[in-house]
């Protein structure tokens, strides 16, 4: 038999994927470890490399093909002292059983769902009898999902992955108040939003009908990271609502400290920003003001009681958010150094997902493009965002007297459902007075 | 070196022995914690000893009472039929007595310390037990306050047990009324209204809010005010006791109405029913620095205060107040305690059961509280009068509602009201705790005939498949 090479899952939330590219042809043989193929996520282009040995008998899935779901078979391995040829022309894989996840509950598939689960994760991708929603990845792992009937209809209307949940209920079924709290974004457990696909359109969409213009143009096709952001963005705008508070901070205590910590800090390489501290000072003041480090969910709130922050990085095609994990725990070198090095493979588009999924509130910095202020838009599930403007010279008002200062704004938007306006100010006020005292958030 | 005298150290000790206090000492003692109760009473607290039990014994005497006047509708014959108050209330002492040995020996089989006397918090895992002026120490790793609620009184007007009563003078009452006033219509209110009418009583019942049992569906609401009238209940609803005049042979009550105007009336005796006040005084909450909310005592989902070491449980927290939530914290406070990972409480499946006839029972939320949370809503409702058991048992009055959430199916309440329908609430709650669908319970095979059948056809009606109207 050759053995069926399966679209893996990259994330725990991943359902889909762009075969990018083929490493490998027909008649290659590969071992294990062999890098085979870049798959491109919502997020990152990942590599995918081989487990077992053979030849490569006949790839299924071209590559530039989008929309693979996980599980499907993209490449055929003829093992040792099979016939490659043979096993090309071998039947095409069968679609697996039935999960338990699929159909109606207990309606559709009462017969093939009560067979035995298929121990390996092999999911066909075309299934054709039943929506991509419920569970793959996770699922055939351990056989049934374990889950509420609430529990499946919600999370089959939502277009949420089964599978990829952990059960808060009895043995760890899902139930309810776990697909709440995997609404797009907000799932704690889940580490990742993306897979939550908005509800009205759960199935394959329908091609939409194409855009005609008289206009001069080219169409590009969206990437996944564009129709990623794009659904993120909207779910957040039409679901949370932002409230913004603004504060003018003054900035040059902040950049003295910086040079002279650069200063003792040269000899170790180190070079500190003003995008590190603010990391730092931000992470400080959730941890001040706990009532803003925290992600709302239908049922419940959750507070946390680390500060995780997501720093919005600028790449090419996109924008990604890596984290600072316990940033308020960490050294402003630490932090320097981490950022440095997540920035840069984030840009090689090489950033493993645990490194941009999760995080507890985020810092976006427009600075470097004079932007003076902005209102960023929240990144679920978190409850808060810092825009950051450019720090400039700005007549200021000091013991009553006009003096020049450089002074930045920064405008927080806050989950208005988790957070209410007078904690989200006294989170703008301490985070303004770390900055503008900032030995209190080094030391 | 230690003194000798140094009390023994245990991992859980529970002020109150309630049916929130008792049931967490015995499930402590299952999982292996050495355990002591204090209690300054009755073991079993109000619920088996001035509470759900004895009222129901009473109920049941007035219902087996109206079935008697009622044999003719049977076929039967009941001549010279007639109550005696004195023996029903015998009766009634006698359930809740049985039932307070029960937990005596419930606390000996588990190896439960009973200290008998007024317990009070002095400091961290430290309790003193007073009784007839000796003061013991006791210390523990826990401590669980399970102490209860009281009656509350009517600010213009003490219970004096002879005219004026609380829940305890109207289960051991020095006499029958002839003119009875029942203030406040919510559970307990209720069902002494329901338990004097029916031993033959002139009663009548002043409601402040709008509606009797306010915290029910206002369909339920509605059927009962007619139901009671048509057993010769007086209602006022929207009213309040602005006053009470006690004199030798009554009280004088002025009573102002839906309308503004006050009127007086005399009656021969008046139930307060309007509500508890929880014994959080003088069991040193203040010193150790206890969270309250008007008196109740703050918990989250694993029952702990904001004092570590202390949690608290029934009727002295938050609501709904009533015996089997105070249980059902019970075990999950004494799970924390052991290091075990309980699921938290959720009130919305609580259900909830009132007493009076017709019986009511509920889960969840109702019609307008549905809507108000903001979900699109199916409701069902199946009457009485389609089943063939109701009119079997010559009960064809009463219903059962369901409110479905239409985009998932959701149950998010069910209310119920008429005959038996306190026994049958649980098969709601059971499958709103289970997470069913509408698709579920439609699939469930009801036996025939029963009353339950009407639950059935209630989840049908929602859907528009109800079979048998
Ligand atoms: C008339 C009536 C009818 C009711 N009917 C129903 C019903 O049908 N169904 C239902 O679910 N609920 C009913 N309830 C409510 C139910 O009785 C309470 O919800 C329940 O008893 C609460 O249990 P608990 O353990 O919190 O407290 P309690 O039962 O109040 O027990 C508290 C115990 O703590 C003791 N205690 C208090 N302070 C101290 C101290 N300092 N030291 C030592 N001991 C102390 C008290 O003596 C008492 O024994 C009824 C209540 C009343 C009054």
């Amino acid at each position: 038999m050759p053995i069926e090479l399966k679209m893996p899952a990259l994330s725990p939330t991943m359902e889909e994927g762009t075969l990018a590219k083929w490493l490998v042809k027909e008649g290659d043989t590969v071992k294990s470890g062999d890098i085979m193929a870049e798959i491109e996520t919502d997020k990152a282009t990942m590599e995918f490399e081989a487990v077992d040995e053979g030849t490569i008998a006949k790839i299924v899935v071209p590559e530039g093909t989008d929309g693979v779901k996980v599980g499907a078979v993209i490449a055929l391995i003829a093992g040792e002292g099979e016939d490659a040829s043979a096993a090309a022309s071998a039947p095409a894989p069968s679609p697996s059983p039935a999960k338990a996840g699929e159909g109606q509950a207990g309606k559709a598939g009462q017969g093939e769902g009560s067979a035995a689960p298929s121990p390996s994760p092999s999911q066909s991708a075309g299934a054709d009898r039943a929506p991509p929603s419920p569970a793959k990845a996770g699922e055939g792992l351990e056989g049934r999902v374990k889950a509420s009937p609430l529990a499946r209809r919600m999370a089959e209307a939502k277009g949420i992955d089964l599978g990829a949940l952990q059960g808060s209920g009895p043995g760890g079924r899902i139930v309810k108040a776990d697909i709440e709290g995997a609404q797009p974004g907000a799932a704690p457990k889940v580490a990742a939003a993306p897979a939550a696909a908005p509800a009205p359109a759960p199935a394959p969409a329908a091609p939409a009908a194409p855009f005609e213009t008289e206009i001069p143009h080219e169409a590009v096709k969206l990437s996944n990271m564009r129709k990623t952001i794009a659904r993120r963005l909207t779910e957040a705008k039409s679901t949370i609502p932002h409230i913004y508070l603004t504060v003018d901070i003054r900035l040059d205590a902040l950049l003295k400290l910086r040079g002279e910590l650069n200063g003792a800090l040269a000899a170790r390489n180190v070079k500190l920003s003003v995008n590190d501290l603010l990391i730092k000072a931000l992470a400080v003041a959730l941890k001040q003001v706990p009532e803003c480090n925290v992600s709302f969910t239908p049922d419940q709130l959750i507070k946390y009681s680390r500060a995780d922050i997501s720093v919005a990085v600028s790449i090419p095609g996109g924008l990604i958010t890596p984290i600072v994990t316990n940033a308020d725990g960490k050294g402003v070198a630490a932090i320097s150094s981490e950022m440095h090095e997540l920035a840069s493979r984030a840009k090689d588009g090489k950033l493993q997902p645990h490194e941009y999924q999760g995080g507890t509130a985020s810092l976006s910095n427009m600075g470097m493009f004079g932007i003076k202020q902005f209102e960023a838009v929240i990144n679920p599930p978190q409850g808060m965002i810092m825009a950051i403007g450019a720090g400039e010279k700005r007549p200021y008002v000091v013991d009553d007297a006009l003096q020049i200062a450089t002074v930045m704004s920064a405008t927080g938007s806050f989950d208005h459902r988790a957070i209410d306006g007078a904690d989200g100010a006294r989170l703008m006020k301490v985070f303004k007075e770390l900055v503008e005292a900032p030995l209190g958030m080094v030391a | 070196m230690e003194p000798p005298n140094v009390p023994d150290t245990y991992d859980l000790i529970v002020l109150g022995s309630g049916p929130g206090g008792y049931v967490a000492a015995i499930r402590a003692a299952q999982l292996g914690l050495k355990t002591a109760i204090v209690e300054r009473e009755l073991l079993g607290g109000i619920c088996l000893n001035w509470g759900c039990i004895p009222t129901k014994a009473l109920l049941r005497s007035a219902e087996v009472f109206h079935y008697m006047q009622h044999a003719k509708d049977y076929g039967l014959v009941a001549n010279q039929i007639s109550a005696d108050l004195e023996a029903v209330v015998k009766r009634s002492r006698g359930v809740a007595k049985q039932l307070n040995q029960g937990v005596t020996h419930l606390m000996k089989k588990n190896k439960i310390d009973v200290h008998m006397g007024d317990g009070k918090l002095t400091g961290k895992g430290k309790l003193s037990v007073t009784k007839d002026g000796k003061t013991t120490e006791l210390t523990a790793r826990n401590i669980i306050v399970a102490t209860g609620a009281r009656a509350r009184d009517l600010p213009f007007a003490k219970a004096d047990g002879k005219r004026i009563w609380t829940y305890r003078h109207a289960m051991t009452p020095p006499e029958m009324p002839t003119k009875l006033l029942v203030v406040g219509s919510g559970a307990i209110g209720i069902e002494f209204a329901s338990f004097y009418r029916d031993m033959g009583a002139d009663v009548t019942v002043v409601e402040m809010l709008d509606r009797l049992v306010p915290v029910e569906d206002a369909d339920v609401s509605a059927f009962l005010e007619k139901a009671v009238k048509k057993q010769g209940m007086t209602t006022m609803t929207g009213a309040g006791v602005e006053k009470l005049e006690v004199s030798p042979d009554g009280v004088k009550a002025s009573i102002k109405g839906k309308d503004g105007k006050t009127v007086a009336q005399e009656f021969s005796h008046v139930i307060v029913a309007i509500g508890i006040v929880p014994n959080t005084e003088n069991i040193g909450l203040e010193a150790l620095g206890v969270k309250t909310d008007r008196g109740h005592i703050v918990t989250d989902g694993m029952c702990r205060t904001n004092v570590e070491g202390i949690y608290a449980i029934g009727d002295v927290t938050a609501p709904p107040w009533l015996a089997h939530k105070a249980s059902h914290e019970g075990v999950i406070a004494a799970e924390a305690i052991a290091g075990k990972h309980p699921h938290a409480m959720d009130p919305k499946n609580i259900p909830g059961c009132t007493y009076c006839r017709p019986q009511i029972a509920s889960v969840g939320l109702t019609e307008a509280k549905a809507k108000e949370a903001g979900y699109e809503v199916r409701v069902g409702n199946f009457p009485f009068i389609g089943n063939g058991k109701a009119i079997a048992l010559g009960e064809p009055e009463g219903f059962v509602k369901t409110v479905f959430d239409a985009k998932t199916g959701e149950l998010l309440g069910a209310h119920m009201i008429g005959a038996e329908v306190t026994e049958l609430i649980q098969g709601y709650t059971v499958g709103k705790t289970g997470e069913l669908t509408e698709a579920e319970l439609m699939e469930t095979v009801f036996p025939h005939p029963t009353l339950s059948e009407m639950m059935h056809e209630s989840v049908l009606a929602a859907y528009g498949r109800a079979l048998h109207i």
